[in-house]
């Protein structure tokens, strides 16, 4: 009986775990969030005052605009862009392709607002490119900054999302189906758009909606590239860093109205999908085949252009932190001054990085591999729940996460900004989803009488858990926590608003060093974040054999 | 070790459905035992019952004079071998079969020398380093029994375990079973809706429809004197004849609807003059006579077979009972004096001492000595 007591303690454990870190961190703070938006700041008396506000001035409504125009413009450019080059690269041989879908899959990981700044620094007022032109020619620069800025970065950051979705739906396609269009008398360019193009429908859209979230809830970059382009993270951000008066209850409100809207794409994404969707099994997939002359040129330059124009922000970050400099000023000649500053002042916020991105990713494989269990194998209305609940990070970009949490553990007795635990919290929670995802895919894919086998050979269905569901579960779920480590290090609209002095980031201080103009620093902290990226990389491929990727 | 299953009124329910409504049987110690019947017929469903991953609603279920009911699964001392084998496919062969052994934290020695013993006795012994995926359907097969096998187990299960096999590998695999399982002594239950597989490996074999037993015995009475009609129909091919019963001088004589007169010396005392009753007989249990001496058709096809001609026949509807997929009856060209043609018509007598005479309901057999369970 002792030993019954123990195995329903551990699940109901993990059960209640699940409960109390999504309640108390997702739930709780959101709600707190809300009942802020609607509060007036000295009586506390409900008010629709802040919504008011926002709607009456165009300062701030003209936010909603700009953020609502630059997304669906970054959307449209990317599903472009990833679309064409996952065609090209999945129906004709591209040399070094291996290499070119390392390079896109580098500049998806690697932080969004590195972009942003290498962007400046070579086309920003005093940018190489822009002083070179201006120096030889005369020339005046077309001006990075604003939209077209954002709408560059982003979509150069964003592409490869739906890259990586297309390029896998167009492997599921069975060449049966492309030779039975083409025996119907359909070929060319029609049979792009009348057989590919609906197959791979669904893919977009699931694509889109992740390029959209990302772009709409970035806020690194439209907060360096943007000037006067305001977006609504950087408006909540601004608003809410900015203590006076009631700007607390006004950010959340805003925050509210961004909730909202990412809702309804989110919920009407998945409406679409929904009514379209079909599952694919190729038996054959497509053969690659080959393109000849002039047309074959224009697509190995297409590609290899858009592929340097995607990693260029990366190699001008690296030559620029090798930079001698001044100041802020970059003067002639090469050194590792950078370097030595950032280990001398920064070296917290590197450890710190690596700290709290480990913390989290050991705290996702736990909860995802030991959730996921539960919601597929232990289904009850308690799991369901728990199943509901991880849906909601998708729909919270990262600043705003981070607003609920400053706000709902600012005080006694939950005070928790300013410590590690906060950032970590918020690391987990945005990424957990993901995880669970990927882990429960996986579950599907073990059969349930490998874990009675292990019973039945009198294993207690707890240690059959750590020692068979688990140990296979492993490598699968391994590969997804290295991505997630990765995106956990690059993470800033979040931390941004967390951290204190001491539990400043990598990212964080980027940011930080990028806004005082300190160039040199701001390089070196970057080169650091990209090798680390690059060689987790590496070790991602090794640990799950595979070529590709999916977030 | 091994020991003897006493099931009890066992019950499974599933929200207000019910699979099985109230289930009796007794598995001796040592037998090789199998639940056979159709897809859905609740065989499955009661294996698992017993090795603990499907939960009891009603009755009980008990190893000797032990109730199981709440023992969980991993601590009734089962083996249990999978449709699927369930080899853990992270681990070797040799660590497959430790596996059980390890949980019961036996000495290395022993545990060696037991893994040694099984992996020869199941003769998979150059293949103990292998992981499971290098390993053929059949010797995955071996491994699945010898892990379940090694940790002597009190019952062993086996949830269709040949059917993912090609038939030859099936029959090979089967007489590997049935070897290991008779030098071991284990008491063994065995799902399988192979019927020729269950005839072929069994000590006795229950049939079951819709989570009832329908007949428990031993195979050779299953198939020559089956219970009811379903069981006589499910194992082997049987034509169902209506007939009625006569008093026929000192004995008994069932009368077919053409007026052909069959004596029997073997119907029970129940049987009463007049009586509607079902005539079942097996497609070799005809003999072709001359006209009069035997029920007259007309045969409609025929395929041959190697051993045996099937001719397919057509009688007047009313002799028939209704909705039966086919009227067969099988030539054994051993002793063949003459092939039929397509179109001939024919006498054939039923051999009376092998037919079986079931109630008019079909529900019980008629004849002297046969039981429910035997």
């Amino acid at each position: 009986m002792n030993k019954k007591l123990i195995r329903w303690d551990f699940w109901t454990g993990v059960t209640l775990l699940a409960i109390v870190v999504f309640g108390l961190f997702l739930i709780y703070p959101l709600f707190s969030l809300f009942i802020t938006a609607f509060q007036d700041p000295e009586t506390g008396a409900f008010t629709m005052g802040h919504f008011a506000h926002f709607f009456e001035r165009k300062y701030y409504y003209q936010s909603m605009i700009n953020s609502f125009s630059v997304t669906t413009c970054v959307t449209v450019l990317a599903i472009v862009i990833g679309t064409i080059l996952a065609y090209f690269m999945s129906m004709y041989k591209v040399r070094g392709r291996n290499m070119v879908e390392i390079c896109i899959i580098i500049s998806l990981l690697s932080p969004p607002f590195i972009g942003a700044y290498s962007w400046i620094l070579i086309g920003g007022r005093s940018g190489i490119l822009t002083q070179w032109l201006q120096n030889t020619f005369g020339l005046e620069f077309p001006s990075i900054y604003g939209f077209s800025g954002i709408l560059l970065v982003l979509t150069l950051k964003l592409y490869p999302f739906i890259y990586l979705y297309v390029s896998g739906a167009l492997k599921n396609i069975d060449s049966a189906l492309i030779e039975a269009a083409e025996s119907l008398g359909c070929s060319g360019i029609r049979k792009v758009f009348t057989v590919i193009v609906p197959l791979i429908t669904p893919t977009i859209l699931a694509g889109a909606l992740m390029v959209f979230m990302n772009a709409m809830a970035d806020f690194g970059t439209p907060m360096l590239i943007g000037e006067g382009f305001n977006v609504m993270p950087v408006m909540i951000y601004s608003e809410f860093i900015n203590e006076v008066g009631d700007q607390a209850n006004f950010a959340a409100a805003m925050a509210a109205i961004m909730v909202f809207i990412t809702s309804v794409i989110f919920l009407l994404q998945k409406y679409i999908v929904n009514r379209k969707s079909f599952t694919m099994s190729s038996l054959r997939p497509i053969q690659k085949g080959e393109l000849h002359g002039i047309r074959n040129i224009l697509m190995h330059a297409g590609i290899y252009m858009l592929v340097s124009l995607s990693l260029i922000p990366q190699l001008v970050v690296i030559y620029t932190s090798f930079l001698k400099t001044r100041g802020a000023i970059f003067v002639d000649g090469y050194s590792l001054d950078s370097y030595r500053t950032i280990f001398s002042s920064l070296g917290s916020a590197i450890q710190n990085t690596y700290m709290f991105s480990t913390g989290a990713m050991v705290m996702i494989i736990f909860l995802g591999m030991t959730v996921a269990y539960l919601t597929t194998r232990r289904k009850s209305w308690l799991t369901e729940v728990i199943d509901t609940l991880t849906m909601f990070p998708y729909i919270i970009p990262g600043s705003v996460l981070g607003i609920t949490l400053l706000l709902a553990f600012n005080d006694e007795p939950l005070l928790l900004s300013g410590t590690a635990f906060i950032i970590i919290i918020s690391l987990v929670i945005r990424r957990l989803p993901y995880t669970l995802r990927s882990s429960s895919a996986i579950l599907y894919q073990i059969s349930p009488s490998l874990e009675e086998a292990s019973i039945s050979l009198g294993a207690s269905p707890l240690k059959t858990f750590f020692k068979i569901t688990a140990v296979m579960m492993l490598p699968g779920v391994m590969s997804g926590a290295i991505l997630s480590w990765i995106t956990a290090i690059n993470e800033l609209s979040s931390s941004v608003i967390l951290f204190t002095g001491a539990t400043k980031t990598m990212s964080v201080a980027i940011y930080t060093e990028v806004i005082r103009a300190s160039y040199g620093t701001a390089a070196a902290l970057s080169t650091i974040l990209t090798i680390t990226t690059i060689t987790a990389m590496v070790i991602f491929f090794k640990v799950s054999g595979r070529k590709d990727v999916t977030l | 070790m091994s020991v003897e299953i006493n099931i009890n009124k066992a019950v499974k329910k599933y929200g207000d459905l019910t699979i099985i409504p109230g289930l009796d049987e007794h598995i001796k110690n040592g037998e090789f035992f199998t639940l056979l019947g159709p897809s859905g017929c609740g065989k499955t469903t009661l294996l698992r019952m017993i090795a603990g991953f499907n939960s009891i609603e009603g009755g009980t279920i008990a190893f000797n004079d032990k109730v199981i009911n709440d023992i969980p699964a991993h601590e009734r001392n089962i083996g249990m071998v999978f449709q699927s084998y369930a080899i853990f496919p992270h681990l070797t062969v040799r660590e497959n079969v430790e596996y059980g052994l390890k949980l019961r934290k036996m000495p290395k020695d022993e545990m060696k020398r037991k893994v040694d013993d099984i992996l020869d006795v199941v003769q998979i012994t150059e293949y103990q380093d292998r992981l499971p995926e290098r390993l053929s359907g059949g010797q995955q097969q071996r491994v699945a029994l010898a892990r379940a096998i090694v940790i002597h187990p009190s019952v062993l299960l086996m949830d269709e375990p040949l059917s993912n096999l090609d038939a030859k590998l099936r029959v090979e695999m089967r007489s590997a079973i049935r070897e290991v399982q008779k030098q071991v002594g284990i008491t063994t239950v065995y799902v399988t809706h192979d019927q020729e597989e269950a005839l072929s490996i069994s000590d006795r074999i229950a049939v079951m429809k819709k989570g009832v037993i329908q007949q428990t015995a031993s195979p050779h009475t299953i198939y020559t004197r089956p219970y009811n009609v379903f069981v006589s129909t499910f194992i082997g091919h049987s034509n169902l004849f209506h007939a009625t019963v006569r008093a026929d001088g000192s004995g008994k004589a069932v009368v077919f609807n053409d007026g052909y007169v069959m004596p029997m010396d073997n119907l029970s005392d129940e049987v009463t003059e007049g009586m509607e009753v079902i005539v079942s007989v097996r497609p070799e249990e005809f003999s072709i006579q001359p006209k009069g001496q035997g029920l007259q058709c007309r045969i409609k096809n025929k395929v041959f077979l190697g051993k045996y001609n099937t001719y397919f026949l057509d009688f007047e509807e009313n002799m028939l009972v209704p909705n039966q997929p086919s009227i067969e009856f099988s030539q054994d060209l051993g002793h063949a004096e003459r092939l039929l043609d397509v179109n001939e018509t024919v006498t054939l007598k039923p051999n009376a001492a092998k037919v079986n005479v079931f109630t008019a309901d079909g529900e019980r057999n008629l004849l002297k000595g046969v039981v429910l369970h035997e």
